[in-house]
């Protein structure tokens, strides 16, 4: 099996049940009729050259631990990247987009260890910035996040 | 809702430290044991016991969808009959193209739409067709939805070491 082609083996079969065994990587391997070192080496590539992947590790339940809310910003283009960028400043806050909508642009999760932590990081961008708000929570998932078909 | 689960300091300081991945040495729970003081056996007891419990949903790969060649990558939003918005969601969350499918507050006038999925698509075109997918599954009980593109990843960090633990990006 060449590299990509052991990429592509792993990006298929790693992405649920990695193993939880005293060596993963040489289970895998045995799996594949592959060296261990090559599935580390192939993962190393993947994630820090290539970026195809963002990281192997564990996919947490949603509201598992700690308090989390999307937000929504309604930004006018011309301070955007300023917003953007005083948002991106609260260690609380760990995704940040810009989405193309008409009037909410600025979308991101603030996630804290319980609500009142997260309620105040909310209520600072909102007082700080003096713009819309829109609070988001999660009421329901229903995804299982149980990978993603690569094709 | 989620079943509320039991978890103890040492289970959050192993949420803590393997949020962000494992790593990519040969024992890499023995590595996480090590940092964390506990024993190897110890920490792979206590991810199997999260996994059954659903805490952790599944440990694998967690694919860069925009690198692996899906550049549109949508957040499409809906407007859901709320009677009937439960089973819908269920159904959309099943769709193979879903990664993530949420039910959310609406606010009146300014904020319409309940039910939130995302979808992956190489290109707009392809996330157009899974959201018109989606909108032929919602049926009726839809009146309206849109779809949301990321077009700048302004922030997008795994959720840090060192502080309380956080939850995925659900929010």
């Amino acid at each position: 099996m060449d590299t990509s082609d052991l990429k592509a083996r792993l990006l298929e079969v790693a992405q649920r049940d990695f193993p939880l065994t005293p060596r993963p990587y040489k289970t895998l391997a045995d799996r594949l009729g592959v060296a261990e070192d090559a599935v580390i080496t192939a993962f190393r590539e993947m994630t820090l050259d290539d970026e195809l992947i963002s990281r192997i590790g564990a996919v947490y339940r949603t509201g598992t631990v700690g308090a989390s809310c999307l937000a929504a910003l309604a930004v006018p283009e011309n301070s955007l990247e300023k917003t953007a960028e005083f948002v991106g400043t609260f260690p609380e806050v760990n995704h940040n987009y810009r989405r193309d909508h008409p009037h909410w642009t600025l979308w991101f999760v603030v996630t804290a260890p319980d609500t009142a932590g997260r309620d105040a990081v909310l209520d600072r961008v909102e007082a700080e910035t003096g713009l819309p708000l829109l609070r988001l929570p999660m009421v329901e998932a229903y995804h299982l996040d149980l990978g993603f078909p690569l094709r | 809702m989620s079943t509320p689960c039991l978890l103890d300091a040492t289970d959050r300081a192993l949420i803590e430290a393997t949020q962000a991945g494992l790593p990519l040495v040969p024992d890499p729970y023995g590595a996480i044991a090590a940092d964390l003081g506990l024993a190897a056996e110890d920490v792979r007891a206590r991810m199997s016991r999260m996994q059954a419990a659903g805490v952790i949903r599944r440990i694998g790969v967690v694919p860069n969808h925009y690198r692996l060649g899906y550049r549109a990558n949508g957040m499409t939003v809906w407007d859901v009959d709320d009677a009937r918005v439960m089973a819908l969601g269920e159904a959309v969350g099943a769709l193979p193209f879903v990664s993530h499918c949420y039910l959310r507050p609406r606010f009146p006038e300014v904020w319409p739409y309940n039910l939130f999925a995302m979808v992956h698509g190489h290109d707009r075109a392809e996330a157009e067709a899974q959201a018109a997918e989606i909108r032929a599954l919602l049926g009726e009980a839809c009146r309206a939805g849109e779809i949301l593109y990321s077009t700048k990843i302004l922030k997008k960090t795994g959720l840090r070491l060192g502080r309380a633990p956080a939850a995925g990006q659900g929010g």
